[in-house]
């Protein structure tokens, strides 16, 4: 979990509120996997005060990349920075999905909601390395909101779109596309990250279809590492049920042990 | 640095404690301390302050726990925790081998229950002191904690002191309309030291559904926004105190941490600074030796309370 303080922006592509970073930073790529996280420092000085936590979208020796969403004053920021600019972040972070060992010819079902997208893109191509067949499902309110597509198509990667405006793919929510897909070949499991609301629903799906599932928590984090416990989430645990924090225990808990509100 | 440059003395006397540094991390931002671990070397801090804790595992505030504001953060975590005895199993063995003294910051719903964790924490070893957490604004309702009057704090360190074998560091509320007043009590009552400023209850609102930020509704204000007004209890309670002042309040350099002994700290603690970069403590150690070395102060100590008023 290296402090990568000389981590250099290498590319910058933009859709509307869309960003995809590729960073310089070979200790933070080489120890990386899905679902992990970075905490990214917006700026110098105290405004804003806190870093941000990004899903890590890819990752290879040389670095990593994120891609995420215009959110709030420190994603403003950082969506400024140009490439050759240094970044500092400290990473990876929490616990990631898990790619069975038994994968290979196995399909699994990889569901992402807007910008919730970001990991499941190296998810896929981690899952295709190691033999199984990925399949992703893409959601997004509209067109403009599911920009990854040609990156996807690029990577040879199964994929399918949905709007909740009927303007691209498949015309409603992506959950919805899921309970189909799920219906129609079962998976042998399910990996998700989007909105609550989406994750909600397709967790009730995944369990009534009896299909084990990830899910990749999302909060306001103070630190990452552990030492706040602002981030938590209440989780299944061995003697009940607690707060437990998302960036230590998680992002990623199996559906069963996750309580949604 | 030229090499004729002498090292600088960073040692702090306490009276009851004697430190590396003046650089403690302030409970509730440092964990148990083993997290930072991968970040910072724990032996080059003057020494850790634990997070609070009760007899028993606690459970904390419901979500959203955290906002931030400008130049600041507003939590409201609700000292969830793993209780004595986990921390006594758990995490004490593993502390106990890092060469840095370890203060434990002491919770209670009420008075026995404060006695009650420092019994229990008396029969361990490798615990420097006992800070007394009488101001955490989260876990009461509209922020009550014993620090907000001076019989409530008199009556708590005087039964604290006498049921405990180690030093005690009274930890103070900014929500008070005397701290001096409060000060002087914990004093009075046999605190060996205090520490202070406790985060400012506040509070954040979203506009657009006119709800509270926080799941608690209120919470405590930390880091930058809050050190003027940190920096300016502590001179207050310094200039009248004859224990020493451990200073906190948005610390985020070793100029900030100089600035707080300058007021008339002895010590000084860091807090949501490690939350932005997690070694921001062992930064500020050597932040602090360098600016005395560069300004020809051979003991760090020596500037404590030096601030020239006339």
């Amino acid at each position: 979990m290296p402090i990568e303080r000389n981590a250099r922006l290498r590319e910058v592509q933009r859709w509307g509120d869309f960003f995809r970073f590729a960073i310089d930073a070979p200790a933070v790529g080489r120890e990386a996997r899905p679902g992990q996280f970075v905490m990214v420092k917006a700026a110098e000085g105290t405004a804003p005060l806190l870093r941000r936590p990004l899903g890590i979208h890819a990752a290879d020796g040389g670095g990593i990349e994120l891609f995420f969403k215009i959110a709030g004053r420190g994603t403003e920021i950082l969506s400024g920075k140009r490439p050759g600019e240094p970044l500092d972040l400290i990473g990876p972070l929490g616990r990631g999905f898990t790619i069975p060992a038994a994968a290979v010819g196995t399909t699994a079902l990889l569901v992402g909601g807007g910008r919730g997208i970001a990991p499941l893109y190296f998810l896929a191509r981690e899952l295709a390395a190691a033999g199984a067949r990925p399949v992703v499902l893409y959601g997004g309110r509209c067109l403009a909101d599911i920009p990854l597509r040609e990156r996807f198509e690029q990577a040879g990667l199964e994929y399918h779109c949905s709007t909740d405006d009927g303007s691209f793919g498949f015309p409603g929510f992506v959950t919805e596309l899921a309970r189909r897909e799920i219906a129609r070949d079962k998976p042998a499991i399910v990996y998700a990250c989007g909105p609550d609301p989406m994750m909600k629903a397709l967790a009730a799906i995944t369990a009534r279809h009896g299909v084990p599932a990830e899910f990749s928590l999302e909060a306001v984090m103070g630190c990452g590492i552990g030492a706040c416990w602002g981030c938590v989430h209440r989780i299944r645990t061995e003697g009940g049920e607690g707060w437990v924090k998302i960036c230590e225990e998680g992002p990623v808990f199996p559906g069963e042990r996750i309580q949604w509100p | 640095m030229a090499m004729t440059a002498k090292p600088v003395d960073l040692t702090t006397d306490l009276g009851f404690l004697r430190l590396r540094n003046p650089v403690l991390t302030a409970s509730g931002t440092f964990g148990y301390g083993l997290e930072f671990e991968p970040y910072l070397d724990l032996q080059k801090l003057g020494g850790i302050v634990v997070k609070g804790l009760y007899y028993g595992a606690r459970e904390g505030n419901p979500p959203p726990r955290l906002v931030e504001t400008p130049s600041g953060l507003i939590n409201a975590i609700g000292l969830q925790g793993v209780g004595v005895e986990a921390f006594a199993a758990k995490v004490l063995p593993k502390l106990r081998k890092v060469e840095t003294a370890v203060i434990v910051n002491v919770c209670g719903a009420d008075d026995d229950e404060y006695a009650a964790v420092v019994e229990y924490l008396d029969r361990q070893d490798g615990i420097a002191a006992y800070e007394l957490n009488i101001s955490c604004p989260n876990v009461k309702k509209e922020g009550a904690c014993p620090a907000l009057s001076p019989r409530t704090t008199y009556d708590l360190v005087k039964r604290i002191k006498a049921a405990s074998r180690r030093p005690l560091i009274t930890k103070l509320s900014p929500n008070v309309t005397s701290i001096v007043e409060i000060a002087q009590a914990a004093e009075e009552a046999g605190t060996d030291a205090v520490a202070l400023i406790n985060t400012l209850l506040a509070m954040a609102i979203d506009l657009e559904t006119r709800r509270p930020k926080l799941g608690n509704i209120y919470g405590g204000l930390s880091g930058p926004a809050i050190k003027p007004v940190a920096l300016r209890m502590v001179h207050q309670v310094a200039s009248r105190l004859k224990v020493p002042v451990v200073g906190m309040g948005g610390i985020m350099t070793g100029a900030d941490a100089l600035e707080f002994l300058v007021a008339g700290a002895a010590a000084v603690e860091v807090g949501t600074a490690s939350f932005v970069d997690p070694d921001a403590a062992g930064r500020i150690v050597g932040e602090i030796e360098r600016w005395c070395a560069a300004h020809g102060v051979a003991a760090v100590r020596d500037i404590v309370g030096t601030l020239k008023t006339t």
